[in-house]
């Protein structure tokens, strides 16, 4: 059984205008105890909301969601809101793409940490307060009984993240959900809080689901890639079969317009691939391939039906008409 | 912070000089000759001007000015016109009533409008958003004394559960002294509930947007929790200020609210200063309710470090 498994998920969101926004559509997945998966897309294409709907982070209504989120075996979409807040910060816990606005300004960042704490494990104030020191010095933040006291506005970016990164780890949770944890910061601090994940990772021993857009993120810390389109997956691969061997086009496009340093230099390409249009409206139901209006390759048999995830080569799955087959082990 | 403070206490001089010199010149300002009402009908001009004289009102107005701060610098508000006792004495003997109603009025209107306002924003849009609304509107736009007849007709004369009106002294026991004090101070604080209820309301919407409320619910943190304090605590700011604005209104409602419920306070003896041209009596109130208004306004700034980290004096 795996830690968590994805089955189905639809986290719909109703309109003002009456309509229902299908921002997840039938997503299923699933994560191994201590493993890291990634799931790639570009903006709207409902990576942010499957991280939420895991926690159950949605307010409902407007949102809605259905299927099964099953952790440790339980469906955690049956759960109730007192079952649902012990698992949460507790054995599953996330991370956010903003650290500037995520922390609360007035509350110390002792307190922040100790919240968790206090609440799952039952510790006293000035517990909490001593293993808080303990997790910013895990975190690598200098003069930890110091940092304790003070407030998020006394932190650069890359230290609040840290903070975060601290909030989520204190009670050993099983499950990280990191969505776009490093996309604010800038390029230096970024591969430091890569290199926290990864060392903590292995400290800790968590599972990891890694919401990003970058794929140089998903290489340096990734053992498994999933890529979402338009509420979908479209591609599941480990990570070195899907950057050496793309069955999609979407994915093919992705990896195309990741620039090449140097490539100006060498006059190899001046102008990065795109992928021409714009992600489909989830508004309504798409017929055939959610892809069609943006694939190269797209014929009047995508625009008709939609191609079903299946195995292409080992432990690589694709939702594509015309992606090739390759032998693939019983 | 000790410097902001004593920069904010050196700042209220130039504002309670301005409020002393208003106040002054209401004297000259106003209708009528108190010499000629404290003579009374029968005098001749001979005797109003006698009184105008030993009143020294037939001395130059900068002179006089001059008099009356130095006078007040040392806690002399001289005396009343009427009763000859000493204005802070009157005043003295009417403090209780008027601090123990608007007290009992401040504490009542924030116990209940603050988690009205929280509850609203949190369930924004469904009936309970839409009766604490309804309320705030009904409370801004009936008066202050049309509440109070009414409050006192159904509760005190008809249901007879509390006193129709009167006050009694803390001393004479805690309840007695509350009992007396509950319609007037629902009465007062209709307007108070109000207006703290709306901007309570309108803040905790803005906060509950938040991203780091979004990481309170993420680290499993119950409801409460995260209403009262992740998102209280961050509202305090504008909660409090609007507070300290409201205690105007209050003081201005405790006049027609102790006359409605004959309550020997503040109000009372304003309302009667007036109607007597006591001037020295209608002088040192309206002085005493600016010093009010000016020290809880600087309580309230500073009592913004309290609740945000951020602001540092």
């Amino acid at each position: 059984m795996a830690l968590l498994e994805v089955d189905n998920l639809q986290t719909h969101f109703r309109t003002p205008d009456g309509g229902v926004n299908r921002a997840v559509d039938g997503l299923s997945f699933s994560v191994e105890a201590g493993e890291t998966v990634a799931i790639v897309g570009e903006s709207g294409c409902g990576k942010s909301v499957t991280s939420m709907s895991i926690l159950r982070l949605i307010p409902e209504p407007p949102g809605k969601i259905a299927g099964q989120i099953r952790f440790n075996g339980k469906n955690l979409l049956e759960m109730s809101d007192r079952e649902m807040r012990a698992i949460r910060g507790n054995e599953i816990s996330m991370i956010f793409q903003e650290p500037m606005t995520s922390l609360n300004p007035v509350l110390s960042i002792g307190n922040q940490i100790g919240e968790a704490l206090v609440l799952h494990q039952g510790l006293s104030k000035r517990e909490a307060e001593a293993k808080a020191v303990e997790m910013l010095t895990l975190v690598g933040i200098p003069a930890p009984d110091k940092r304790v006291k003070e407030y998020p506005h006394q932190l650069s970016g890359g230290m609040r993240q840290r903070v975060m990164i601290a909030i989520a780890l204190a009670c050993n949770p099983k499950l990280l959900i990191a969505d776009e944890p490093t996309t604010a910061l800038d390029v230096t601090i970024q591969a430091q809080i890569l290199d926290l994940m990864r060392d903590l990772k292995h400290r800790v021993g968590a599972a990891i689901v890694l919401i990003t857009h970058d794929l140089g993120v998903v290489a340096e810390v990734a053992e498994r890639v999933i890529v979402m389109y338009a509420g979908r997956k479209v591609e599941e691969a480990p990570v070195g079969e899907l950057f050496n061997n793309p069955k999609h086009p979407y994915t093919k496009g992705l990896l195309g317009a990741v620039p090449k340093l140097g490539s100006s230099l060498t006059g190899e390409s001046t102008r990065l691939a795109e992928i021409p249009g714009l992600v489909p409206s989830l508004k309504n139901k798409i017929q055939g391939c959610v892809f069609a209006g943006r694939c190269p390759e797209a014929t009047e048999l995508c625009r008709e039906i939609n191609p079903a995830l299946e195995l292409k080569a080992p432990r690589h799955q694709a939702a594509c008409h015309y992606a090739t087959k390759e032998a693939v082990a019983a | 912070m000790f410097a902001y403070i004593v920069r904010r206490i050196l700042a209220t001089i130039p504002v309670m000089a301005i409020v002393a010199l208003f106040v002054f010149s209401l004297l000259y300002i106003a209708p009528g000759d108190p010499a000629a009402v404290i003579a009374g009908d029968q005098a001749t001009p001979a005797d109003v001007e006698r009184i105008r004289a030993s009143l020294g009102l037939d001395r130059p107005f900068v002179v006089r000015f001059g008099e009356w701060v130095f006078r007040i610098i040392q806690g002399d508000l001289g005396l009343s016109i009427f009763t000859n006792l000493p204005v802070t004495r009157m005043i003295a003997q009417r403090i209780e009533p008027t601090l123990s109603l608007m007290v009992v009025t401040l504490v009542l209107a924030i116990t209940i409008a603050v988690p009205m306002g929280v509850v609203a924003a949190w369930k924004s849009g469904s009936l309970i958003d839409r009766m604490v609304m309804g309320f705030a509107v009904l409370g801004f736009s009936v008066p202050v004394f049309v509440v109070g007849y009414l409050l006192a007709y159904v509760f005190a004369l008809e249901l007879d559960w509390l006193p129709v009106q009167g006050y009694t002294p803390i001393s004479n026991g805690l309840w007695p002294w509350f009992q007396n004090l509950i319609l007037p101070a629902v009465a007062l604080g209709g307007v108070y509930i109000a207006l703290i209820a709306r901007i309570t309301r309108a803040t905790m919407m803005e906060i509950l947007q938040q991203d780091y409320i979004r990481t309170a619910r993420a680290k499993g943190a119950g409801q409460t929790t995260i209403l009262f304090l992740h998102a209280l605590k961050n509202a305090a700011v504008p909660i409090v200020t609007i507070i300290g604005i409201g205690l105007a209104g209050l003081i201005g409602g405790a006049v027609v609210t102790e006359s409605v419920f004959a309550i020997p306070g503040l109000g009372r003896l304003t309302v009667d200063a007036i109607l007597r041209r006591d001037y020295p009596v209608i002088q040192g109130v309206i002085l005493l309710f600016s010093f009010v208004y000016v020290l809880v306004n600087l309580l309230i700034d500073l009592s913004y470090t309290l609740f945000d980290p951020r602001i540092r004096y």
